[in-house]
């Protein structure tokens, strides 16, 4: 474990774990911003420059901005001071208790503990772009189309109601 | 004639009272029924002609006066100490710029009292830092890419993604609605205009089949034996990303006519309202740095980066040809400014998503029948024809849907 990771290692989780327990609600969106680019860093520390941009550019451009959104347009950011664990808290640690048991198992299993390291594919752009047009493109059309969907259901939710006059 | 022979004549009765025999003259010219009222009217002329002049020119004196009481010789005059030789003596006002720098960076920061502290502090810098990133993979010339990176373009709009998060917080932090409405402005006015930018630049990224900008560059360079060199820009699809490209930087980097964010007139000055001294200063640099990282991108993606339009031209240095072209640019951002009157809130958003989304996709559709049809004189005129034709009948039917008029007003007659 070299000293770059260990830095980036703990933004991601200090941020992290700031997501959680900081108790006005737009710091946690912006610690969490912080923590996608964490993650982005950690792709491209391993190389990975495609996956790591594309982080940066969906999670911390986008996805940390509707947060924001969804926030401000919903109620304040004030702590109004009630308790910062729910009273079902014992629920969610189960569920999040047997998430990580499910991936740690699949992870004992996998090639990257045993032996067996497969040949590293070629993580350029060039690449990516190749296998996702051939071996790919069935998935990504299906998801295109998933997206499109989502569009055009965002603009019929957005629309002015015509028929129901006030 | 001696002086006081001079003003004994400027004492004489008939200079003295010159003023009261014009009018006994005048008014004689007129018939005597009239001759009370010609009197009133005279008089009441001569009031309002003298006392609104000296009006008019009191402001003038009053605004140069103050400049020399207060030393201010304004942009125009201000020179740079021990540099007063000489026909330049005054440089022409460029020591306005040191002036500048040093009054913001000695002026007071006022952080307002319920400003949330530390998000207040961090937004100019997550401003400024991601747009100098984008610096760092600039083509400025040959073999003058800070990082050469496969996947250059990708970085450019990852980094530029940070600054949105930023605007967002300095407009939240400084706890004050109208920074709060500037942000949101901000946000959505980038969001809608990064689609349009992006998929403008992707038009370059699609015909020479690489994100590394370096090689974008090389594959604009004209070929041996030919004399133009091969510009996007030259090109029907390359034309139109062009000015796609340009007008959703323009909005991108918040400038007129698209500084709605800002627009000093309504909310004062946006997001950043409550930032004053170093840390505004910092705003308005990364403002501008991100002005120039867009034009540095629209230079390598559409006007041939650091190459020379004409083959025979290449003797002059690479990065010449690079800044030269940002120069022009920035004074073409500049001319928009001083022409273009600031637009609207529904205009700004419907021409996004209405006219330049649409024309956008249309023009990635162009290039991919610029590449297949080989870039002879049939793909010139059909991809003409692609690009064209949406234009003029989009702009037709948005324009027509306009209902432009007489301007009406609501709350106000």
């Amino acid at each position: 474990m070299d000293a770059i990771f260990a830095i980036i290692a703990a933004l991601t989780v200090v941020s992290a774990a700031g997501a959680m327990f900081l108790r006005n609600l737009v710091h946690c969106a912006l610690c969490l911003a912080v923590t996608f680019g964490g993650l982005a860093l950690l792709y491209l520390k391993l190389g990975a420059q495609f996956v790591g941009f594309a982080q940066v550019l969906v999670y911390v451009g986008a996805v940390a901005i509707l947060i924001l959104f969804a926030i401000l347009l919903t109620r304040s950011g004030q702590d109004d001071g009630h308790n910062l664990l729910s009273n079902k808290w014992w629920l969610g640690a189960g569920v999040a208790g047997a998430v990580f048991v499910t991936l740690a198992m699949c992870v004992q299993g996998s090639f990257v503990t045993g032996n067996r390291i497969p040949a590293a594919a070629d993580p350029s752009v060039k690449a990516i772009g190749t296998a996702l047009m051939s071996n790919y493109v069935l998935p990504l059309e299906v998801i295109a189309l998933l997206l499109t969907a989502a569009l055009i259901g965002a603009v019929i939710i957005a629309q002015k109601e015509k028929e129901t006059g006030k | 004639m001696d002086s006081t022979t001079f003003f004994a004549n400027l004492a004489a009765p008939g200079f003295d009272q010159l003023f009261v025999t014009l009018k006994a003259l005048l008014v004689s010219a007129f018939p005597e029924v009239i001759q009370p009222l010609v009197s009133i009217v005279l008089s009441i002329s001569a009031i309002i002609a003298v006392f609104g002049l000296l009006f008019a020119i009191t402001t003038v004196v009053e605004r140069k006066g103050l400049g020399r009481i207060q030393n201010r010789p304004g942009p125009n005059r201000v020179g740079l100490p021990w540099f007063h030789v000489g026909p330049l003596s005054h440089l022409n006002g460029f020591g306005q710029w040191l002036a500048d720098g040093i009054k913001t960076l000695i002026k007071e920061d006022i952080v307002p009292r319920s400003a949330d502290k530390v998000i207040h502090f961090l937004a100019p810098l997550s401003l400024v830092v991601p747009v100098l990133l984008a610096f760092s993979v600039l083509p400025f010339g040959r073999n003058m890419t800070p990082i050469e990176l496969d996947a250059g373009l990708l970085f450019f709009f990852a980094v530029g993604a940070g600054t949105e998060l930023s605007v967002f917080m300095a407009g939240w932090s400084s706890r004050n609605k109208y920074s709060l409405l500037g942000a949101m402005r901000a946000l959505a006015q980038m969001l809608s205009y990064e689609i349009p930018l992006i998929l403008s630049a992707l038009t370059a990224v699609m015909l020479v089949g690489t994100l590394s900008l370096n090689d974008i560059v090389v594959a604009q360079e004209a070929k041996p034996g030919q004399w133009l060199a091969n510009w996007h820009v030259f090109t029907p699809w390359g034309f139109a990303g062009f000015i796609l490209f340009l007008i959703a930087a323009t909005a991108e980097s918040n400038r007129s006519p698209f500084d709605i964010p800002e627009g000093e007139s309504e909310i004062i000055a946006g997001y950043y309202i409550e930032y004053s001294g170093f840390k505004f200063a910092i705003f308005f640099l990364g403002e501008y740095f991100g002005l120039f990282a867009m034009s540095g991108l629209a230079i390598t993606l559409f006007l041939g980066g650091w190459t020379a339009p004409i083959a025979f031209l290449s003797f002059i240095p690479s990065w010449m040809w690079f800044f030269g072209k940002l120069f022009a640019l920035i004074a073409l951002f500049i001319w928009l400014r001083g022409t273009l009157p600031r637009v609207r809130m529904d205009q700004l958003m419907n021409f996004a998503w209405k006219f330049m989304l649409p024309l956008a996709l249309i023009n990635l559709v162009n290039v991919a029948v610029w590449h297949y049809t080989g870039g002879g004189m049939v793909s010139w005129v059909v991809c003409t024809l692609i690009i064209g034709i949406p234009y003029l009948l989009l702009g037709r039917t948005l324009f027509a849907g306009q209902k432009l008029g007489p301007r009406t007003y609501r709350y106000a007659s």
